[in-house]
């Protein structure tokens, strides 16, 4: 198990570096032909996304350079990035990819992107032939790992962003928002993210009103939505279930007896009135109305918040999660290891005594079929015995972290090759 | 069977006399973890509580609805006609609308208010079954039963009606104040919740109002007018009246949240008070004139 990891990511540098590193889609099946095919390094896959660029490697020898690989692939100086790079060798890199593709090294900790990306980087690397055998375990078992997270914690269920904490708590009003309305007063960039958040959850009817009007029906065109003229701003409020308010009014746009009228006129129906206007649109009293419920800026970042806290816990349990699994990892590729050394050693074994065998027989001259069992016995007898000691001792310390160690020296002392003859 | 007179079948006949008893005493066992996990759950604990507690009560309502099976077919007639068989049938109603609310909207949290009442009502029947009984043959009519069985209906859909009332009050409280509480993350939707109670107050009040119907006309029939002073029909009408007043205000003006929980909570106490009437009334001592 020779795996190699090094690359910069947003906690090791910062953009200005990443972007030196970054590589594109369409350059990648090159970069990765250039890396297979140094010294010592027979798979390797990339991932370059905006927070991380990471060379991922596999080495049968274990002599992997990858640092040559980036001087002489960006055409940096010796040492140039230095202090902004990570490197993990072994179990460390195998951790590292776990962590990766469980979202637990991401920026927002839990967010679906970044399993994307590593899973169309690992696409692109077996297309071109760069990821054959161990790296391919190695990604298998990181998907699987990052299912089992994403599962078995609730690390990606509380969204953490505002616009989709808002479509959350439009969804905690009023169920399903199919068929729900919504109504944009302002036409910021946030209220336009919202909106599109709370289509994406089903809301079908889109009202725009702007002071001008222009952008109001430019916005309402984006959504196939209703513009509506400022004149009419109170009139639509009762149409709607949703509003959404961002003007750069100096003074409160919707106020408690406002919220009593359009309660009144909805047959007390339940309104959410979203303020994302600092100094804010909405009256907070409007709140105390039995059926209306007003969340502003502070109050969604609020709830961003106990979510990103929420997620931080369970990261910890995730951590655990990855760690129990790379301890698997190891064990699998030592035993792996294990059974064929083994399984080469006896077929050695045999081979010389067949050849001795072999020689001797015109020495021996004719034997009864008697003779030839028992020769045939005590042949077999004595390449058991000495098997015996080496075959327990690697079955015993197939467990354990230096099964290594003794795998290199009974190949060693009986000359085996290093994959099975 | 009943009539061999050999040892072995009048054993199996006594054996069979006091199954019943046996099952609804199973029963309220199996409701009491589904009590406890409600409870936990109000501390977060209960997540794996739940795995064991679903299945429970699922068990508990079979033995639940076996006892009430036998104990009719061994005394001939519906036996919902003792105030513990009434409360057994409506504990069991009220545990199959919860369970149909549980596979409907995935949430577990109603528990927390419809599971105390479950438990208190059958451990009450399990416990005692030397209770009060129409004893007169003369009103053990089809009226009786049909009045008795609706009005169960009709309590066991109401008192839906006040928990999801209560829930939606809890809910739009939480929403308003920017916080959730673990447990209550798990509720629907408070326009679901809204539909709920809706829905089962619909469905209620037909039944109730034919049950009460029903009890008139065979009460008209057998005390003649005298009957309308007792208190548990007076509390009856009562209670009536509120329901009818809560759907009143909702089709007219829409009436949600803290006033509709307010009116249906009162709706509720008025219904437990006619309901414990039983003690207190002239005519449901469930003993003839």
């Amino acid at each position: 198990m020779n795996f190699f990891v090094l690359g910069v990511n947003h906690k090791t540098a910062p953009v200005e570096v990443r972007e030196r590193f970054a590589i594109p889609e369409v350059r990648l099946p090159e970069a990765l032909g250039k890396l297979t095919s140094m010294d010592g390094i027979e798979e390797g896959m990339i991932v370059s996304t905006c927070n991380r660029v990471e060379i991922f490697a596999h080495s049968q020898n274990g002599d992997c350079d990858l640092r040559k690989f980036v001087r002489e692939y960006f055409g940096f100086r010796a040492g140039e990035y230095e202090p902004y790079i990570f490197e993990h060798e072994q179990l460390e890199a195998v951790a590292h990819i776990f962590r990766v593709a469980s979202s637990l090294d991401s920026m927002v900790v839990g967010e679906s992107q970044i399993l994307g990306q590593v899973k169309d980087a690992y696409a692109t690397a077996r297309a071109v032939g760069a990821v054959t055998s161990q790296l391919d375990q190695l990604l298998t078992r990181a998907f699987a790992v990052a299912k089992k997270v994403r599962n078995e914690t609730t690390i990606a269920v509380s969204p953490v962003s505002i616009a989709s904490v808002a479509a959350e708590l439009a969804e905690k009003i009023f169920g399903s928002l199919a068929g729900k309305s919504v109504y944009l007063v302002g036409a910021g960039n946030t209220c336009e993210l919202a909106a599109r958040h709370l289509i994406a959850h089903g809301a079908k009817k889109i009202f725009v009103c702007n002071r001008t009007p222009e952008r109001a029906v430019a916005l309402a065109n984006k959504f196939e939505g209703e513009a509506i003229s400022f004149e009419r701003l109170y009139d639509t409020v009762p149409r709607a279930d949703i509003v959404i308010s961002s003007t750069g009014a100096p003074h409160t746009i919707f106020r408690k007896e406002h919220g009593e009228k359009f309660l009144h006129l909805r047959k007390n129906r339940p309104m959410f009135f979203i303020d994302l206007a600092v100094p804010r649109d909405i009256d907070p009293g409007l709140n105390d109305l039995d059926g209306v419920f007003v969340y502003n800026i502070d109050d969604l970042q609020q709830v961003a918040q106990s979510h990103l806290g929420e997620r931080r816990k369970e990261a910890a349990r995730a951590e655990l999660l990855v760690k129990e699994e790379v301890r698997k990892f190891e064990q699998r590729a030592q035993n792996a290891e294990v059974v064929p050394t083994i399984v080469s050693l006896q077929q050695h074994l045999e081979t010389l005594r067949q050849s001795e065998l072999e020689r001797m027989r015109s020495r021996l001259g004719d034997l009864t079929p008697e003779q030839e069992m028992a020769v045939e016995a005590l042949t077999r007898g004595i390449i058991n015995k000495i098997m015996h000691t080496p075959i327990t001792t690697l079955k015993s310390v197939a467990h354990d972290p230096e099964s290594n160690v003794v795998i290199d020296v009974v190949r060693k002392l009986f000359n085996l090759c290093r994959k099975v003859c | 069977m009943y009539n061999c007179a050999c040892p072995v079948c009048l054993l199996i006949g006594i054996g069979f006399l006091f199954m019943p008893l046996l099952w609804l005493r199973v029963a309220t066992v199996l409701y009491g973890l589904g009590l406890l996990h409600a409870f936990l759950m109000l501390r977060r604990k209960g997540e794996r509580a739940g795995r064991v507690a679903a299945p429970a009560v699922g068990l508990g309502m079979v033995f639940h609805f076996v006892s009430l099976v036998e104990t009719a077919l061994l005394s001939g007639y519906l036996e919902l006609l003792t105030i513990r068989h009434a409360e057994s049938a409506l504990a069991l109603l009220v545990a199959l609308i919860f369970m149909g609310v549980y596979l409907r909207y995935k949430t577990p949290s109603p528990a927390a208010f419809i599971f105390p009442l479950i438990f208190i009502l059958t451990f009450a029947s399990a416990m005692d079954q030397h209770a009060m009984a129409f004893t007169s043959p003369r009103i053990r009519s089809g009226w009786i039963v049909f009045h008795v069985c609706s009005l169960l209906a009709g309590y066991a859909m109401l008192f839906l009606t006040f928990v999801s009332s209560v829930l939606y009050l809890i809910l739009s409280r939480q929403l308003k104040h920017k916080q959730t509480v673990s447990w209550a993350a798990r509720l629907p939707a408070l326009q679901e919740i809204d539909e709920l109670g809706y829905k089962s107050l619909l469905l209620g009040l037909p039944f109730m109002t034919a049950g009460l119907m029903a009890g008139v006309l065979v009460a008209q029939e057998h005390y003649g007018s005298t009957y309308f002073a007792d208190p548990k029909v007076l509390l009856s009408l009562l209670m009536w009246g509120i329901y009818l007043v809560l759907l009143y205000t909702r089709w007219s003006a829409g009436w949600r949240g803290r006033k509709a929980a307010c009116l249906a909570s009162f709706g509720f106490f008025v219904a437990v008070c006619a309901w414990g009437a039983n003690y207190l009334s002239r005519l449901h001592r469930f003993v003839g004139p």
